[in-house]
């Protein structure tokens, strides 16, 4: 797995845009201009709250939706502008695990029959029973009893149907997953069962993440480096201690100071709160988008976008104030 | 038994709730005892189905006709068994003296009346004698109350965001000022930020007014930000009680709490792997003899498996649990309906 | 990581029961179903062996003497205005009936399905034009254009199933396109593209599935209309020509004679009425055993 030059990243993009057309002509700037590098074996965390687009970047990233501009490497080839057919090989190697436990699994088929259709699709294996078989298989390294692989989803759990949903996911041997928000539904403790999974089958198959979430205690957990996303745009990008030992970015630091923690000593510290509410990604104007709810902007910061600068070793931020362009 | 002048607004006695179909008996709450002193938060934490959701819909008695039913218990509000009163006066306590807000913004407004319609309906069903003069004046001061322009009483709910939504329904809720206020998850479907601004806002309100509250989440960082006494709630009864210092601070603890607080990510330190509590909940039309987390405990003894714990108590702090309590309490955890 | 280790399985433990005996067994815990079940199959059996009951020649044979005879241990219901046996034109009548009836609905269901499927997964001018097209078709009232057809065509069993199809189907596309619109939506369904399935693929293991339930519903409720629209084609002399039996006919034959010999409407009445009833029964009994959502 581990046979690609480790400096060269296992997945890139570069300005990579998707806008939306809305009736009445307007666009939807849903993912504007994110640059990105993914290792193999890595996991990079995309944290932002609704609207900043980190779904829609991974579903991009992943070719299920059509990019609008930019480009997206795939082992250093271009994959941006490749057909369903050309894409079909290459699905093999990137995949997806879904938010919703209960939606992302089709109610009318076994649990076996779902970990298997992938494999049918590439017609991996020459007979029906190799193919459940190597299914079974899969479903022991997820931590799925055998005995479900006749059930059918509405029997298990939002934490098991979600093990299906990985189970699928790697069942054409990838090198690359997007999981979006993939604990957020659950419970507390399973969440806490289902990330140690994740990260188990990271460390045993050497799969590179996108993990997107807007949970940060959850990202920091998973992540090697993370990337701050608002309104389309990446703000800030630094590897996980970084981020939390220095954020630099006025969103970032609202973001972190936003948790409630589970410490009764800070109790009466005030939230630190931002005003207002997110803008719509609707035909934006120039300049930093998070400008009108910035305690610190100056007039400068509504008219250019702020430059993606890196201020220390890793760490880049895009921020008029932290770099003065 | 009448209760005179009392310091808790609110006193669940040994609650039992069920939801009987034609194929089952879901037993949801099993011997719930709860207690909010006058003007304190208490918050109920626990994970899907617990039950605390149905013992919110229970104080309120609005649970479904058809399924749901109180089997026992008493539930003193302001010193009232409110189990006992009518549905007419149950009708003059929702949204007067007792208020609800739940958990999603999105479902809880009317799609098809204003928002200062929906405000005015809560207003005017309590106060028959107000003049729409008075009562367009309360719908004001309420929005602004909870932030939001007077001017934007005449918008419909989809013209907010979910934020905004919540704050509407808050100030519904405390439109007719309430003494209890039970909040369940309300804060879960909005963002960081935004929830950041709703729970201020809670606070702010909850001091000036006074209010009682009954703050349900399974959000432990939210309760050590809001709530003065905790009860932790597993598979339809407390196992662990107390003053948030009690239970933040506090030396000894409940084998799930404990576990609960493993689960969660800590942001100060990285750990190499969380410490979930193995398995699920058991199944609330199957529930186990005994303590009701036997099965998933690691401290798991022969006594624990036989008869429900009886509750320690250290001061304000109570813990259902065979490690520090010697006595069994009730007897089997759940009422057998199946018994021949 | 510890994978907890398992009884190594064998080959047979993937299969489920078999498919149709589960269907099955859920089937007939609906006492309804059974129930419909049991008529239908009697009155399918009965249909099928009415060359064996009774002989088509007493379908047709007109006997004047024997006009209008009240049900008797000869002529079991009687006899109609042209001395024919009441009984066989009955049995003879719902041969044609039902088994234009059921093709019918099976070929409207198909084509309608088909059409709502392909209309609300692809969605945009795809769907425009199928819509449009709709639109245009529905606009014409059915009763006219199957006189059209069938006058253009001439009356027989095939242009009258062909008339009847394009008359019904268009009942499907809509019902079956929201049903489609909504499913699409689902994570699934984007699961499958991200697993490289393509769109037939997908339409045929995921969305129709999915959707069968609806067009199980609304197949049942149209078999009845169909049979009764069926009469009413035959009623205005479009239906199969004479002396065909038929029910409808026998219902519009029948008309003239409703005071004098009440049992002539009676019978096929309570044909098409029983007839009806036990597929719809079926129809919510089948409904419900496909669906995997009901706990066993």
């Amino acid at each position: 797995m581990l046979n690609e030059n480790p400096n060269k990243p296992l997945l890139e993009t570069i300005e990579l845009r998707k806008l939306f057309k809305l009736k009445g002509g307007s666009n939807l700037h849903a993912v504007d201009g994110i640059n990105m590098k993914i290792y193999a074996g890595k996991t990079l965390g995309v944290v932002g709250e609704s609207g900043c687009g980190k779904s829609t970047l991974g579903r991009t990233i992943l070719k299920l939706l059509e990019p609008t501009s930019g480009q997206i490497l795939f082992e250093g080839n271009d994959i941006t502008n490749y057909s369903i057919s050309k894409m079909r090989p290459v699905r093999k190697d990137m995949q997806i695990i879904f938010q919703d436990p209960y939606s992302c699994i089709d109610p009318r088929k076994s649990v076996i029959e779902i970990i298997s259709e992938y494999m049918f699709i590439h017609k991996l294996y020459k007979s029906r029973v190799e193919t459940f078989n190597k299914a079974a298989g899969l479903m022991d390294m997820v931590g799925l009893a055998r005995r479900y692989a006749n059930s059918y989803p509405h029997e298990l759990d939002g934490g098991r149907r979600q093990r299906i949903g990985i189970a699928r996911a790697l069942s054409l041997n990838p090198k690359f997953i997007v999981c979006d928000e993939p604990v957020s539904a659950l419970d507390v403790s399973v969440q806490a069962q289902n990330l140690n999974l994740l990260m188990d089958i990271q460390d045993e198959l050497g799969l590179a993440y996108m993990f997107v979430t807007h949970d940060l205690s959850v990202v920091k957990h998973i992540s090697d480096d993370i990337m701050v996303m608002y309104l389309g745009k990446c703000v800030e990008r630094a590897t996980s201690d970084e981020l939390f030992a220095n954020p630099q970015h006025p969103y970032t630091k609202a973001l972190l100071a936003a948790i409630p923690k589970p410490d009764i000593r800070m109790r009466n510290k005030e939230f630190q709160l931002i005003k207002g509410e997110v803008s719509s990604p609707v035909n934006v104007k120039p300049g930093c988008r998070f400008a009108s709810r910035c305690d610190y902007a100056v007039p400068e910061c509504s008219q250019r976008d702020p430059d993606f600068v890196e201020t220390s070793p890793e760490h880049f931020v895009a921020c008029y104030i932290v770099n003065g362009r | 038994m009448a209760h005179t002048e009392t310091q808790n607004i609110l006193e669940i006695r040994d609650l039992k709730v069920i939801y009987k179909t034609d194929l089952e008996v879901v037993e949801a709450v099993n011997g719930l005892d709860l207690t909010i002193g006058k003007g304190k938060t208490l918050g109920l934490v626990g994970e899907t189905g617990a039950g605390k959701t149905t013992t919110a819909l229970s104080i309120l008695k609005l649970l479904p006709s058809i399924t749901g039913r109180i089997l026992q218990g008493e539930i003193y509000f302001d010193g009232e068994d409110i189990i006992k009163k009518s549905e007419n006066d149950m009708q003059s306590i929702r949204g007067n003296r007792i208020s609800m807000v739940f958990q999603d913004p999105m479902t809880s407004l009317n799609p098809v009346l204003t928002v200062g319609d929906q405000i005015a309906e809560a207003v005017q069903l309590h106060n028959p004698d107000m003049s729409k003069e008075q009562i367009k004046e309360r719908v004001a001061a309420t929005l602004n109350m909870v932030g939001i322009m007077p001017s934007r009483s005449g918008d419909y709910p989809h013209q907010f965001s979910g934020g905004m939504k919540q704050r509407v329904v808050i100030a519904m809720a405390l439109s007719c000022e309430p003494e209890l206020l039970i909040a369940d998850e309300p804060t879960t479907a909005l963002d960081v930020t935004i929830q950041a601004q709703v729970l201020t806002m809670i606070r702010e309100l909850r001091d000036r007014l006074g209010t009682s509250m009954l703050m349900i989440t399974h959000d432990l960082g939210i309760v050590a930000q809001t709530c003065d006494d905790v009860a932790v709630m597993y598979s339809g009864i407390i196992i662990e009680a107390g003053t948030a210092e009690d239970i933040f601070l506090g030396d000894k603890h409940h084998p799930y709490t404990v576990g609960l607080f493993n689960s969660i990510p800590n942001l100060d330190v990285k750990s190499e792997r969380l410490s979930p509590i193995t398995g699920l909940m058991p199944d609330p039309t199957n529930l186990p003899m005994g303590c009701v987390f036997a099965p998933r405990c690691e401290h798991r003894m022969e006594v624990c498996l036989e008869a429900r714990p009886g509750v320690y108590e250290e001061g304000t702090h109570k813990i259902r649990c065979y490690l520090f309590s010697e006595a069994p309490g009730n007897s089997k955890a759940g009422v057998n309906l199946n018994a021949e | 990581m510890n994978p907890q280790k398992y009884e190594s399985t064998t080959v047979d433990s993937f299969k489920r029961p078999s498919q149709t005996k589960e269907i099955w067994r859920r089937f007939s815990k609906s006492k309804g179903a059974v129930i419909g079940f049991v008529l239908f199959s009697i009155i399918a059996i009965m249909l099928l062996a009415a060359d064996f009951i009774i002989p088509y020649e007493a379908a047709i044979k007109q006997d004047f003497s024997q006009q209008l005879a009240a049900p008797s241990w000869e002529h079991f219901f009687g006899t109609d205005g042209y001395g024919r046996d009441a009984f066989a034109r009955l049995l003879h009548g719902g041969r044609t009936s039902l088994s234009i009836a059921l093709l019918a609905t099976f070929s409207s269901a198909v084509l309608g399905s088909a059409l709502g499927a392909i209309s609300g997964y692809f969605g945009g001018k795809v769907d425009s034009f199928i819509m449009r097209s709709l639109d245009i078709f529905m606009s014409v009232p059915d009763i006219l254009f199957t006189m059209a057809v069938v006058y253009a065509l001439g009356a027989n069993f095939t242009n009258l199933l062909f008339a009847l199809t394009l008359a019904y189907f268009t009942n499907y596309v809509r019902l079956v396109r929201s049903q489609v619109l909504n499913l699409a939506e689902q994570d699934y369904v984007e699961a499958a593209r991200a697993g490289g399935s393509g769109s037939a693929r997908i339409i045929l293991s995921h969305i129709i599935p999915n959707a069968v339930g609806v067009i199980i519903v609304n197949t049942t409720l149209n078999v009845a209309k169909i049979i009764l629209y069926e009469s009413t084609l035959s009623f205005l002399g479009l239906g199969m020509p004479p002396p065909q039996p038929e029910w409808g006919l026998m219902l519009s034959e029948a008309r003239e004679f409703m005071r004098t010999a009440p049992w002539l409407m009676f019978f096929p009445s309570a044909a098409i009425v029983i007839t009806a009833a036990s597929i719809n029964l079926m129809g919510d009994g089948l409904r419900d055993a496909l669906d995997p959502h009901l706990k066993s």
